[in-house]
């Protein structure tokens, strides 16, 4: 064969480990939802197993590149691996934009008789008008109305200052890395972090403000539905980013990466500009206009 | 023990690949068991073996399990076990992932199929899932199916992932992209499609998912949401899945008619372009299943143009396989057959599909019967024969024996012959306006119904020569060669066959 430096291992029982744990997931998931006692137990069995799973395979991986395993050849095919796993992120995000999309510029305007078919309107609840943001929904009695929504230039303003420095923290602890100067690299990756933790605070903050005092909540009709499934799925990520970026720092004390090489730095801060750029849609297609 | 760890453990693309195959077979024959029942309950009109309810349910499963289990896997098991072989890689790039994404699948199965034995049945509602069947009305099951597609998304998308990454990062030095075998290109393509739209599926069914438990109102129009949002998120992932079917099929047929007609491929560099605008087409033609939703007119007109357009590439294909054939020595050994009557079936499957682009002639077809024909030959005729070609063709790499002849012409003619005659007539009743999805039927529909109930249980049973083929292969059988067919061209011919890891 023509890659004799391509290390191939010969088997690995981490795969069936997180298969066990995505099952327990699942099935956990789904018994919560139907009201079944045991639902939580059997999620936190998948999450454990999960934990366990992503210690050993990246704890191997880790392992064999400090052994130097890993070649310029394999180290490429990490790099693609990771540039399709935040093509396949995008495309998530990016239906949720296409729904949100949908719904203000062609499902409130018709159920509000402004385009398409006057009789949606006439005919289903002549009384809606049509708005964005959408406080008052077809059916209030069903769908609660909102009282406001969060002001733009408050909380989410403050975040994307946030969100945008942490991206500067960790380019800059990037370059501390490349020009081996260590405390530069720890110090931004630090800062990058600990940015990321305020940010999600005034995320929850915000949460519980909009549920308490706005009434804005996922049941609110379709700007709650929206404006929490985008925002959420991208707390979600930021959390993964940060254990991401904790893990790259725990690596960095530990004295793991060379200016040369250090895939796993780059990943994640790759991920973490992925992120600030969603958060930036968000702040204009959602909070903002 | 030993054998348990060897398969539940492997890293070898080889395993991995031979995992998907018989993960494949066993989903083929369970979807095709229910299709078996679905003809047996429409042989005759009344009500014959069950109720509405569970027909239903055998609708929506023999749809689910044939694209996610029995199609798509096929596809990524011939990717596993000739990618790395066609272009001279060690083994996949990501070995220890292709394991995970494998072993995903018989869990996120078993989850789907145990709705069959839950409180309250299996999901009902077709495998489109269509809100609000599938959220206001869906039995309590769907949340299991939608956890069940969230991980066959998973393992989609770190299959694509991995099969990018080692096209792109192990061809063997040499091989440019454009020197790559066109089975190779087509699953390069189709796995920019996977991950571009596997990730679609699962936010629809998550939105779905939080529709029927957490009180949001995508699908809800009392919420300002609105039900046909749903079929426009659904269909954008639906439509290039239909071309993640088809274009490594296309890659295998590439592969085989060249082989057997002696003759280099035909306008290799048209036959990449063709596919690469199928994949680009794919995204923009999605709401031609959706003419009668009450769609603006300039959308209905923008997307029949699309989907028409789609003819020019796919017509470029059919030229191409045609002129390799033309004037080269050709031999009609059981792989070839199916390449053979793969062009010729597909194309008429091809051909229904422009007649449902039609925008007012859709509205007559529109869920009915001609839409089941259609879907049927770009499905069986297409991608189900593709596969069957490709397992025909590299059976002998794989296990170093030759598969028996005479059974594999038997089981094609069959097969090809009854094929056509279980979804031939469908075209008649769709046009003579029987519906899709009913157990039973209007007087009128009934000689037809029998003929293709019958042709349907011929091509069932006529698959067990195909299973009883692939195991006398793989027990033995007479010894092939390295390069097991006189004219085949291509790397993976250089290298020893077998389940050796080498």
């Amino acid at each position: 064969m023509s890659n004799n430096n391509y290390f191939v291992p010969h088997s690995t029982r981490w795969p069936m480990v997180g298969c066990l744990a995505l099952f327990f997931m699942a099935i956990g998931l789904v018994n919560i939802l139907h009201g079944e006692h045991w639902g939580p137990y059997i999620l936190l069995a998948g999450i454990i197993l999960l934990t366990i799973m992503l210690f050993g395979w990246f704890g191997t991986v880790i392992d064999e590149g400090l052994q130097g395993l890993h070649s310029p050849l394999m180290d490429k095919s990490y790099r693609w691996g990771m540039v399709w796993f935040i093509v396949s992120e995008i495309a998530f995000f990016g239906i949720f934009f296409m729904a949100l999309f949908y719904i203000r510029m062609f499902v409130v305007p018709e159920l509000g008789g402004h385009w398409g078919y006057p009789e949606t309107h006439t005919v289903l609840w002549p009384e809606f008008k049509s708005a964005w943001p959408l406080l008052v929904t077809p059916n209030p009695a069903a769908f609660p109305s909102i009282k406001e929504v969060i002001p733009v230039f408050g909380i989410p303003a403050l975040n994307t200052f946030l969100l945008l420095s942490s991206a500067v923290a960790v380019t800059w602890s990037h370059w501390g890395l490349l020009k081996n100067r260590r405390s530069q690299m720890l110090m931004g990756l630090i800062l990058t972090i600990v940015l990321g933790l305020i940010f999600l605070s005034c995320q929850a903050f915000e949460y519980g403000e909009a549920y308490r005092q706005y009434n804005l909540t996922l049941k609110s009709g379709v700007y709650g539905t929206t404006f929490f499934m985008l925002t959420g799925f991208h707390a979600l990520h930021v959390t993964v980013g940060l254990m991401m970026l904790s893990v790259v720092l725990v690596r960095c004390i530990k004295g793991h990466f060379l200016p040369e090489h250090h895939f796993a730095f780059e990943a994640v801060s790759w991920y973490w500009h992925f992120v600030d750029v969603v958060w930036l849609f968000l702040f204009v297609l959602v909070y903002w206009l | 023990m030993n054998f348990i760890k060897r398969w539940l453990f492997t890293t070898n693309h080889k395993d991995i690949g031979t995992l998907y195959l018989f993960l494949s077979l066993t989903m083929f024959f369970i979807a095709g068991a229910f299709a078996m029942l679905i003809r047996a309950e429409l042989l005759r009109p009344g009500a014959l073996l069950f109720n509405p309810e569970f027909y239903n349910q055998l609708v929506t499963m023999h749809g689910l399990i044939m694209i996610f289990g029995a199609i798509m896997p096929a596809f990524v098991g011939l990717a596993n076990w000739m990618i790395p072989l066609m272009i001279g890689a060690p083994d996949m790039a990501l070995p220890r992932l292709n394991n995970w994404s494998f072993w995903i699948l018989p869990f996120a199965f078993g989850i789907m199929l145990s709705t069959f034995f839950m409180q309250g049945s299996a999901p009902n509602f077709g495998w489109t899932m269509y809100a609000p069947l599938s959220t206001t009305y869906g039995p309590k099951s769907t949340d299991f199916l939608i956890v069940s597609i969230h991980l066959l998304g998973v393992s989609s998308i770190l299959g694509a992932i991995n099969i990018i990454a080692t096209i792109l990062n192990l061809r063997t030095p040499g091989m440019t992209l454009m020197k790559m075998p066109l089975f190779v290109w087509s699953w390069l393509i189709t796995s920019f499609l996977l991950i571009a739209v596997m990730p679609v599926l699962a936010g629809v069914v998550t939105m779905m998912l939080f529709d029927r438990n957490f009180g949001t109102s995508f699908f809800t129009a009392a919420g300002g949401g609105d039900p046909v949002l749903y079929q426009h998120l659904f269909w954008f992932f639906g439509h290039p899945e239909v071309y993640i079917m088809i274009l490594p099929g296309f890659g295998i047929i590439s592969e085989i008619i060249p082989t057997f007609a002696r003759k280099k491929l035909f306008g290799y560099t048209f036959m990449v372009a063709a596919i690469a605008s199928i994949a680009f087409l794919s995204f923009v033609v999605w709401a031609h299943h959706m003419f009668t939703t009450g769609m603006t007119l300039s959308a209905q007109l923008f997307f029949m143009y699309t989907t028409m357009l789609i003819a020019v590439p796919t017509g470029i294909k059919v030229f191409n396989w045609v002129a390799t054939m033309y004037k080269g020595a050709l031999t009609f050994e059981t792989p070839m057959l199916f390449a053979v009557a793969f062009v010729i079936l597909f194309s008429i499957g091809g051909f229904s599909g422009l007649m449902l682009a039609i925008v007012p002639a859709d509205y007559q077809y529109q869920d009915t019967y001609f839409v089941v024909a259609h879907f049927h030959y770009v499905l069986v005729s297409g991608a189900l024969f593709s596969i069957m070609a490709g397992v025909y063709y590299w059976l002998p790499k794989w296990t170093g024996h030759y598969y028996n002849e005479t059974l594999g012409k038997i089981h094609f003619w069959l097969t090809a012959i009854f094929m056509n005659v279980t979804f031939f007539p469908m075209h008649f009743l769709g046009l003579a306006g029987m519906p899709r999805r009913i157990p039973d039927y209007a007087l009128q529909f009934t000689d037809f119904n029998f003929i293709a109930s019958i042709g349907a249980f011929v091509l069932g049973f006529a698959q067990l020569i195909f299973l009883y083929n692939i195991f006398s292969c793989i027990w033995g059988g007479k010894t092939a060669p390295v390069c097991a067919w006189e004219g085949a061209q291509g790397l993976e011919w250089t290298v020893p066959s077998g389940l050796d890891h080498a």
